[in-house]
Order: C-alpha cells, then sequence, then structure tokens
C-alpha cells in the first residue's frame, strides 16, 4: 500500500486567506478579543494557531495568549494501538478560569480528537466559552462535535487522507489530499 | 524512539541509553500534570495495578500510589507483615492469585536480591522492581538521574560522586549503572569495608578521601547509613564515619560552584550529611521526591498505556 498524491486543495495563499478570515470571524463572534485565548492542539494546531494569533494581534493591535494542548494521555484509543504515541508537553501558562477560549486544530475529522481535548481543557481549568477553529472539515464526525470556525470544507472520503503542510514541521505550506492505493 | 518494549522494569543494568532518555524524555511531560491544580488524566483508567512491599518504605511506596491516581489506575497496596506471606505462602502463589483477580502490573521491594526478576519470569503480568536486596531499584536511579537532567540539562560529560555505603546499597547500584550509560563519570568514595567488590565491573572510580573525590564534582550523592551495618563491624562508630566521610560545607569546598548535592533519603542528619547541606541551596532532595511521582507516571504509561504487540 502506497500512498499517492490526489490534489493540493489549498496553497499557501489560501491558507493565509482562510486564516485571516478567521481571525475577523473570531473577532466578530466574541466583539473584541478582551477575553480571548488560544490554545492550539500538537502537532499542527499548534504552528496554525500562532498564525491565527499574529493576525489577531494585528488587526486588533492586542497580544492573545497562546497555550499548547497535548491530548496523548486523553486519547480514547489507547488499549487499541500498538504504536504507543509518544507524550509530550501541555503547555498551557495562564488560566483559563473564565476566558473564551479558542482550540485550534488543523483537520476536524472524527471529532475524537476534539473530544480529548475538551476533556484535556476541562482539566486545566473553566473557561467561560471553548469554540473550535479548524483549517479543514472533512466531515465523517462520529461523535456530536462541530466547529465554530472552518477554514475550508473539504468533502473526502474515508480512503482519502487530508494532510495539512506547515512550513515548521514540513516543506511546504499547503494542504494536499492524498489516497491509499492498494497495489 | 517511541516505544518501551519490554514487559518489566527490573533493572537500569539491562536498560539501554535510548530507554532511559525515552522514560526522562515522557517523565518531563508528566511533570507538568502534577504542576496542575487538579492533578489528574484519564490514561489508566480501568488498569490494575498490586503495590507489594514486602520491606518497610515511605516515600517509594507513596510515590508510585500517587502516580498510580493521577493516571487514573485502580491499585491496591499489600504489605508485607499484613499479607499471607507471613503464613507461609510463596511469593509466586501469593503474585499468581492476585493476577488472576486481573492485575496487570506489580510493583514489588523485597528484601531478597533477584526476586523481581524472578517474579518477572513467573507471572504474565508486567512488574516493576521498587528495590530487591541489595541488587537495584531501578526507579530511584530513574529519578534520580531525572533530577540531574532538569537541573543541569544533561547527564553526560559529567561528574557524579557517590559518597557513602555502596556496597550495600541497590540505590547506587542502579544510579551508576545508569549514568555510566547516559555518559556520566562516577566515582565513589567512603570506608573500603564499604565499597563494592565488583568495583571493576561497574566501570567507577574508588577515592577513598571525599575531599578529593568531589574535585571538579557537579553531582554528590550521600548515601543513607544504616546503622546495623555498624554492629557487623564494617565501621568503627557512627561518630567516626561522620567525622571521615559525613558531607558539610568544609568537606566540598573542592566542588563546582553550580553542585548538586542528592540524598535518596531517608536521611541521617549530622551522619552522612550535615543539616546545612541538606537544607541548603544546592540541595537538590526534595526534588528528587517530586521527579520520583513524575518518573513513575512515565513508567505506568510506557508499560500500561497501549498494547503490547503479540
Amino acid at each position: 500500500m502506497a500512498l499517492i498524491h490526489k490534489a493540493t486543495v489549498m496553497d499557501e495563499k489560501a491558507m493565509q486567506q482562510a486564516l485571516r478570515r478567521i481571525a475577523h470571524e473570531i473577532i466578530e463572534h466574541n466583539k473584541g478579543t478582551e477575553n480571548l485565548v488560544l490554545v492550539g492542539v500538537r502537532r499542527r494546531g499548534v504552528p496554525l494557531a500562532r498564525r491565527l494569533q499574529a493576525y489577531l494581534n494585528e488587526i486588533e493591535n492586542t497580544s492573545i495568549p497562546l497555550g499548547i494542548l497535548d491530548i496523548t494521555l486523553y486519547r480514547d484509543d489507547l488499549t487499541q494501538r500498538t504504536d504507543q504515541p509518544e507524550v509530550r508537553t501541555t503547555d498551557v501558562p495562564f488560566s483559563l478560569e473564565n476566558k473564551d477560549v479558542v482550540l485550534v486544530d488543523d483537520v476536524l475529522y472524527t471529532g475524537r480528537t476534539i473530544r480529548s481535548a475538551l476533556d484535556a481543557l476541562m482539566d486545566l481549568g473553566r473557561p467561560a466559552t471553548i469554540q473550535l477553529a479548524v483549517l479543514v472539515d472533512r466531515g465523517h464526525r462520529e461523535l456530536p462535535i462541530r466547529a465554530d470556525f472552518v477554514g475550508k470544507n473539504i468533502p473526502t472520503s474515508k480512503t482519502e487522507l487530508v494532510e495539512v503542510r506547515v512550513t515548521e514541521f514540513d516543506d511546504a505550506e499547503q494542504v494536499d489530499i492524498l489516497e491509499n492505493s492498494v497495489q | 524512539m517511541q516505544a518501551l518494549r519490554r514487559k518489566d522494569i527490573l533493572g537500569l543494568e539491562e536498560m539501554s541509553a535510548e530507554e532511559i532518555t525515552l522514560v526522562l524524555d515522557t517523565a518531563r511531560s508528566m511533570r507538568e500534570i502534577i504542576q496542575r491544580k487538579i492533578k489528574k488524566v484519564p490514561t489508566l483508567r480501568g488498569r490494575t495495578v498490586l503495590n507489594l512491599f514486602y520491606e518497610p518504605s515511605t516515600r517509594t511506596k507513596a510515590s508510585f500510589e500517587l502516580a498510580q491516581k493521577y493516571m487514573s489506575a485502580d491499585s491496591v497496596s499489600v504489605a508485607g507483615t499484613s499479607s499471607s506471606l507471613v503464613k507461609g505462602e510463596t511469593l509466586k502463589d501469593t503474585v499468581r492469585n492476585v493476577e488472576v483477580m486481573g492485575v496487570e502490573c506489580v510493583i514489588m521491594r523485597h528484601p531478597v536480591s533477584g526476586a523481581a526478576h524472578y517474579l518477572a519470569r513467573s507471572i504474565e503480568a508486567s512488574v516493576i522492581n521498587a528495590g530487591d536486596g541489595m541488587h537495584e531499584h531501578p526507579t530511584q536511579g530513574l529519578l534520580d538521574m531525572f533530577t540531574i537532567w532538569e537541573k543541569k540539562g544533561r547527564i553526560e560529560g559529567l561528574k557524579v560522586v557517590i559518597v557513602g555505603d555502596v556496597r550495600h546499597s541497590r540505590v547506587a547500584r542502579s544510579n551508576i549503572w545508569g549514568l555510566k550509560k547516559m555518559g556520566a563519570r562516577v566515582v565513589i568514595s567512603g570506608p573500603p569495608t564499604l565499597m563494592p567488590p565488583d568495583r571493576a565491573e561497574l566501570g567507577v572510580d574508588y577515592c577513598p578521601v571525599v575531599e578529593e573525590a568531589v574535585e571538579g564534582a557537579d553531582v554528590i550523592m550521600a548515601l543513607r547509613l544504616q546503622k546495623e551495618r555498624q554492629e557487623s563491624g564494617l565501621f568503627p562508630s557512627l561518630r567516626e564515619y561522620a567525622e571521615l566521610y559525613g558531607l558539610n560545607a568544609r568537606r566540598l569546598a573542592g566542588a563546582n560552584e553550580d553542585l548538586l548535592i542528592m540524598h535518596p533519603g531517608p536521611v541521617n542528619r549530622g551522619i552522612e550529611i550535615s543539616s546545612e547541606l541538606a537544607d541548603g541551596p544546592h540541595s537538590v532532595i526534595l526534588e528528587q521526591v517530586t521527579s520520583g511521582v513524575a518518573v513513575r507516571m512515565a513508567l505506568l504509561y510506557l508499560l500500561l498505556g497501549g498494547v503490547k504487540e503479540e
């Protein structure tokens, strides 16, 4: 089995535009950024949250706190996987108490990562609200979870893979669709 | 490396530098959880752990139990004196009985060297050695290395001096194996009667004069002096021991400026270490205790989180 590149659905410019639009939507929805904090889900939610933070800071001329969430210890599939996921550090150096938290991730798929992230966030404090921003919503939810801010809706089949690439970890800034091919 | 591909943690002698690094890395993430207001993650929900202590222990037992609670594992603790061991049941029978009750991991401290290895061979559950006789105490070795690594940012190239009864100390033995693998230089010091006969095999240097041993040291570990060793004639008196080998500020004058002072506890104040040092700015004795919980959480995750490949 090999992964075959099917299409590039967002390039660097499209990603920038989508994130900038989300930044505006977040401001509109929250009537400002006063009570706002961002939390990126490891791994690729973190650089996306950083980009959002930069746009928000620029638009509102402010400085919004950004935290990093590792959800490994909250996964619901730990007893099913043979490849043990590596635990990394959660770093939320501010209080979430009564804050409006915007959780940022790259792709929304089954909703299970977000379920884990919600549990992880609740253990850190009691926010006023939690909102979800994702770059891509690819459908196929297995849990009653939806995003408040979506960069792009991409209908996919379950055999496909949506890959968000960011310059921090990858050699490009774009979103690709890959497909498993049985040879 | 992502996963620890072993069933048990029995000693640092058999662990690789790569495995040790994985444990220390994972422990760093666990330490963040201990600093939270709500110190609990759901990771090991529904997993069952047995703590079997055939020797008295305060901090190791408390530390393991806290680690289990923070990871949401269910646990049962049995102390040797209150168990059916006193009724003549063999160790294997005791644990087999508990195993059929669904225990997946056994933490054991036992006065006989090799007891944890024996147990690990006898049962399917994972075994973590919490100290076996004079052999090893791997979780203490790992937590000591974690403390050094957190404070110094590295272990490789450091000079670590272990002072005291190295011969009878499982803590020293685990530290020596681990520290050597991680690239530290280990020097031991203390009365010749309390030095291990297999010093060459352990790969450590011996320097009988503490003042000389600590020259340029980055870390000094004092070991607990067990008073019953005096009765067997290995050293003349506690007072003389303190006079010649006890750690105090004057004696450590030659060590590095940013020296770390460690002790596995419980401390005999005024014998192996002065109160001034134990409570002083170089002491990381209390940090060692916090590191203990983080390291044990990491080990529980690495052994019990996820399915082992068949």
